[in-house]
């Protein structure tokens, strides 16, 4: 590779290198500048009792990192973003399949019905998630109204430390329009010829999604829960303005840990510890599911 | 087999065949009917919060406390529009419109520009060194942004820019990893021989960005466009670090400073409001619906 590397290169291969630097180097800058730069500055912060001001900066090894795990709500601040992320992931992704499948068949009208599935997540800020306050409000929402009109008393949602979880998850699955609309372009990219020889073989419908469908369709699957994961790390609006961690911890996740402890307490060092670990913990999730990914995702050759 | 039997065998299996076109034709109907049976409830579920804002910010306020709730507004009370855009005093609707408008077009064009030339030169050119660099980009698309938060804040405060728009507009300049991979993505599709031609004719990469590259990537700058006109119209997190004066603040955080002022009780005036944040990001979605769907498609196409 080195060699490769050290190779002379023609005049022309030469200046079409240098074009190619000279057009991705905003976005190099931007790497250095405000990622990769961060990143490495995080790691040095996390060593520090840095609270808001550089005065009475100092070092402290390890000090904010055995402070986190010994701290309980760090514990349950993990385990909620565990929580949320597995709901929200393998939710998501079987109800985005779901509806990728629907807007698969050939019927009319599915231009309207993709484009009304997809209005949610373009919507997703500040102003939905006050109506889902709203829509869960345990006397006068539209969700337990409804589930009293089918005579089940519905819990408190948002305001019970058993359901805020849940309700989140619920709430994430409206917007999974992204994910749909990739599925949807991965159904509509797999080979027809495929079908029509399962169909020769006798293949039933639930046959050939899975010997079909599913591993044709798995790369495609195996992106959208890539990306899945790492966004249902980020829903820090929702929390935000829905239930500021609470009730009590119940619905405190990694973010808003991260953001309590640096911009309520201004406890910088330990902040940027979490920091440094939500990154790792995600690269983590990520390194896994590649791991596992070769066991079930398919290539074409 | 003998003769006779053969030729009624023929016309059986005519029969036969007709039953089964019929029964295809039958269960073709039944699965159209099937997937309109799914389809139509999905919809009306996927309506339910706009149709929960919009409801809400026609209704008085006993009505929005009314139990058992009702679905319908009556009377349907059009001035919360008004009066819900009036907010309180300290917090100026009108302005932080104008506010999010300026940083939301300031980087939609800087997010084009930045990752349509990092795009091309992903897509179409070589270089040493280039596989290297597209890993890192497609590890930093799932580099959470909360984890770089500190820092940026950091730095952002030792470059005094706290407190102003610049946190927010200058980032997008620099461009955006997901944007790259999409446009990228796009741009590989489009054939070799045109670049060639265009190469023959003496041009420049500039010129073939400009004049080919751009042109036949509507779809995907439209879908650019759309994402990052949606991304920085909802972005919340930012304005809610970076800024502090009121003046400057954008609508998100003046919504939610709207919530915390009234305690929680006139949620009618709130949700008209916040209809009126939404429409923007409706109608955009609405007019650009045809090219955002064909270019998210691109982003999982695998390569």
């Amino acid at each position: 590779m080195y060699r490769r590397l050290l190779k002379p290169i023609s005049p022309s291969a030469r200046r079409e290198e240098r074009i190619f630097y000279l057009f991705i180097l905003p976005w190099l800058i931007g790497l250095v500048v405000f990622n990769a730069g961060p990143i490495l500055g995080i790691l040095g912060l996390s060593f520090t009792d840095w609270r808001i001001s550089f005065e009475g900066l100092n070092f402290v090894g390890l000090e904010n990192y055995r402070t986190l795990f010994a701290d309980e709500t760090f514990w349950i601040s993990v385990g909620n973003t565990l929580y949320i992320t597995v709901g929200r992931v393998v939710l998501g992704t079987i109800f985005a399949l779901f509806l990728a499948i629907l807007l698969n068949q050939k019927v009319p009208g599915i231009p309207f019905f993709r484009a009304v599935y997809y209005l949610p997540s373009v919507t997703a800020g500040v102003a939905v998630a006050l109506v889902w306050i709203w829509i869960f409000n345990p006397q006068v929402g539209i969700l337990n109204h409804t589930l009293r009109l089918i005579g089940i008393k519905g819990p408190t949602w948002i305001h019970s430390t058993v359901w805020v979880k849940p309700s989140l998850i619920i709430m994430s699955i409206f917007t999974v329009g992204p994910n749909m609309i990739i599925l949807l372009a991965g159904l509509q990219g797999i080979p027809k010829e495929l079908y029509e020889a399962a169909d020769i073989d006798g293949a039933g419908t639930w046959d050939k999604f899975v010997n079909v469908t599913l591993p044709m369709l798995s790369p495609v699957l195996f992106f959208v829960i890539i990306i899945s994961v790492a966004a249902s790390f980020q829903n820090f609006t929702e929390i935000r303005v829905m239930t500021q961690g609470g009730p009590g911890e119940s619905s405190n996740v990694l973010v808003w840990y991260l953001w309590e402890n640096a911009f309520v307490y201004f406890q910088m060092g330990v902040a940027s510890a979490v920091a440094w670990i939500i990154f790792l913990l995600l690269m983590g999730l990520t390194g896994i599911q590649f791991r596992l990914g070769r066991r079930w995702v398919f290539y074409e050759v | 087999m003998t003769r006779p039997t053969a030729a009624k065998g023929a016309t059986r299996k005519a029969k036969a065949d007709t039953a089964w076109h019929r029964s295809i034709k039958g269960r073709r109907a039944l699965a159209v009917l099937l997937t309109f049976a799914l389809l139509i409830p999905l919809g009306i579920l996927f309506v339910v919060p706009f149709f929960v804002m919009l409801s809400t910010a026609l209704k008085t306020k006993p009505q929005i406390f009314q139990f058992p709730p009702s679905l319908i507004p009556d009377p349907i009370v059009w001035a919360n529009f008004p009066e819900g855009w009036r907010g309180y005093d300290f917090i100026d609707f009108t302005g932080c419109t104008w506010n999010s408008v300026k940083i939301t077009v300031n980087n939609i064009i800087g997010n084009l520009v930045s990752c349509t030339l990092a795009a091309y030169a992903f897509a179409r050119l070589k270089a040493r060194g280039k596989n290297i660099f597209f890993g890192i980009l497609l590890a930093t698309m799932l580099l959470p942004n909360e984890a770089v938060l500190i820092p940026q804040y950091v730095l952002f405060r030792i470059l005094g820019w706290n407190d102003t728009h610049l946190p927010l507009m200058v980032p997008p300049w620099f461009g955006w990893p997901f944007f790259i991979f999409l446009l990228r993505q796009f741009f590989m599709t489009i054939p070799e021989e045109l670049v060639d031609a265009a190469k023959i004719d003496g041009a420049g990469h500039a010129r073939i960005l400009m004049q080919i590259f751009v042109p036949l990537s509507k779809p995907a700058l439209a879908t650019l466009a759309i994402f990052a006109f949606v991304g920085n119209w909802n972005n919340f997190f930012g304005p809610l670090l970076y800024l502090r004066t009121p003046e400057i603040q954008t609508l998100p955080v003046c919504l939610v400073q709207y919530q915390g002022a009234y305690g929680n009780t006139d949620w009618n005036l709130m949700m008209a409001v916040a209809t009126i944040t939404v429409i923007p990001v409706l109608l955009i979605f609405i007019f650009g619906q045809r090219y955002f769907v064909e270019g998210i498609a691109t982003s999982g196409v695998k390569r």
